[in-house]
């Protein structure tokens, strides 16, 4: 339980119940969909860039508390990121469910995101605290297309 | 400790509250034992060779297929077909049965309550033979009105797909009433009985269904076994589904001629320690009694019902009637998504299954993504009901204070 209610913490919560990034952009140049058909989780992510840098974002769509934070968190970090630094941060945040990060110093980028790091003792809902950080890879790669 | 608790040793040797028995069951020891002194004892390949092991094994798998013809009062039991489960059962139905039948504008009638299983297929078969697929909806109880039976068969109907107990909202439905009628008008009738025959009896030629299927697992067999019944004249009148040994009798390089029911359908070495398995349930159940089963069940899935009708910010999804309702409870938290219930309950013991429960077009037809689902079996308490109770009001505490005022 102590697990538990620590991964349940006031950041998570907070975004997953009144997240101020929950909103449509007025415009943006790119948006992607992102879903888990398991769970029925759905989410929009919409980037305004400038230049190569992220200016905006923004998300609708609906699901648990893990996958509706972790997207709210991840537009957080994002933000004001260029898009190189934004691959880096997605892949390092990857790396930390998946276990692979050996130097904890590596995950000060993630700045809130390091939030989900118990998730990874929660194999049922690592694919929730992933859903929008896989989304916002896709975009990105195709955006690279 | 209950006493029927006592029987299943993963209940007693981990702290849970297993409420996931609509998913798979718990398995008793003496069903651990028989499969276990199968494969000290007696393990061989069936119907191969000559030798005395051979035969033993043999003997077993086809007294099992007795003794299952016997539990659901098949007229015979060549007309027990084993499978890996009930959904190759379906597949077995769908492929050999519903492909050589179905003709263009002939309809398949499904409810909207069927788990994927009984309906991914017949979506497969109805467009491979461009036959139509339609839908029985529940109604505001959750049921299907007659009205909706008697409007969707109709004189075009070839095949009607049923859940004889949905495993989303536990809803029994009136099977021997459907049956009635998609006779009347021609059609068979495939009956899916996978949530029901762990806590009903089950009697195939008093149902006079065409097709029933069951899988072990759920009635506290092993894993990797089911059962699909089916009447003689039309099983004898299909082509096998899977090919290869055993299910032949002569082949030449070019041809081949199958082996007479039930062998034609049971392709490859089969399960015998699932068969075995499967027996020894039969045996376990036959001993405590479907009635007592039910008596014990009413009580706990009745006390359940009242102390979660108790806590206002939880949503039931079942019938109000009573004697229309199985073990299956389906609820929601208002404002918590289902899957974070799950692991606040999982956290403290509880496992419920939340999710689509494989049933995507009813949570679409409900309008919902997802519920909790607290599914019972005759091993749930009183006590187990307190704690899962408790566990809820937990999760709800937790996400309270972080809702909009």
């Amino acid at each position: 339980m102590d697990n538990l209610e620590e991964l349940y913490n006031d950041i998570i919560m907070e975004h997953s119940m009144n997240s101020y990034n929950k909103k449509e952009l007025d415009s943006c140049d790119f948006c992607e969909m992102g879903h888990n058909p398991n769970c029925g989780d759905e989410i929009k992510l919409e980037v305004k860039l400038n230049g190569d840098v992220i200016e905006d974002m923004a998300f609708t769509g609906h699901g648990c508390a893990i996958s509706q934070s972790s997207t709210s968190v991840m537009i957080d970090v994002l933000k004001g990121k260029t898009i190189k630094e934004a691959k880096d941060i997605i892949e390092t945040f990857i790396n930390m469910i998946k276990r692979e990060i050996k130097d904890e110093k590596e995950l000060e980028k993630l700045e809130d995101a390091i939030a989900f790091k118990n998730i990874s003792n929660m194999p049922a809902r690592v694919k929730c605290a992933l859903l929008a950080w896989h989304t916002m890879e896709d975009l990105l790669n195709k955006k690279g297309e | 400790m209950d006493k029927i608790k006592k029987d299943f040793p993963i209940l007693n040797s981990n702290s849970i509250v297993y409420l996931d028995s609509g998913a798979t069951t718990q398995k008793p020891q003496i069903v651990l034992d028989a499969v276990n002194e199968y494969y000290k004892k007696q393990n061989a390949n069936p119907h191969r060779g000559a030798y005395s092991l051979s035969i033993e094994a043999t003997r077993v798998y086809e007294e099992g297929r007795e003794k299952i013809a016997q539990f659901i009062n098949s007229p015979s039991s060549s007309q027990i077909i084993f499978t890996k489960n009930a959904s190759e059962a379906l597949n077995l139905i769908a492929y050999s049965y519903g492909l050589e039948n179905l003709k263009k504008d002939d309809e398949v009638v499904l409810s909207i309550m069927e788990h994927h299983s009984n309906l991914v297929p017949w979506q497969f078969v109805t467009k491979r033979t461009n036959s139509k697929l339609k839908y029985m909806y529940i109604n505001e109880e959750f049921e299907l009105s007659d009205d909706e039976i008697y409007s969707k068969i109709t004189d075009n109907t070839k095949i009607v797909g049923i859940t004889h107990v949905s495993n989303v909202t536990g809803t029994i439905n009136n099977v021997k009433k459907i049956i009635e009628y998609a006779h009347k008008k021609g059609a068979i009738v495939v009956l899916d009985a996978s949530q029901s025959i762990p806590h009903m009896k089950i009697d195939v030629q008093k149902l006079d269904a065409d097709f029933v299927v069951f899988s072990g697992h759920k009635m506290l067999s092993p894993l990797g076994i089911g059962v699909l019944y089916g009447k003689k004249e039309i099983l004898e009148n299909m082509n096998p589904f899977l090919m290869g040994g055993d299910m032949i009798e002569y082949v030449y390089e070019q041809e081949t001629t199958f082996a007479p029911l039930p062998s034609k359908f049971e392709a490859g070495t089969q399960n015998v320690g699932g068969v075995v398995g499967l027996c020894a349930a039969i045996d376990y159940i036959e001993k405590i009694g479907y009635e007592n089963i039910k008596k014990k069940e009413k009580e706990v899935v009745n006390y359940a019902i009242n102390r979660l009708k108790e806590l206002d910010y939880i949503k039931l999804y079942i019938t109000p009637n009573e004697e229309n309702h199985s073990a299956v409870i389906s609820f929601n938290i208002n404002g918590v998504h289902p899957h974070d219930v799950a692991s606040i309950l999982d956290a403290n013991g509880v496992c419920v299954r939340s999710g689509n429960h494989c049933a995507q077009p009813l949570m679409r037809y409900l309008g919902i993504d997802s519920t909790c689902r607290a599914s019972f079996y005759l091993y749930n308490t009183k006590e187990d009901v307190d704690i899962l109770v408790n566990a809820i009001q937990k999760a709800y505490k937790m996400f309270e204070k972080y809702f909009k005022k």
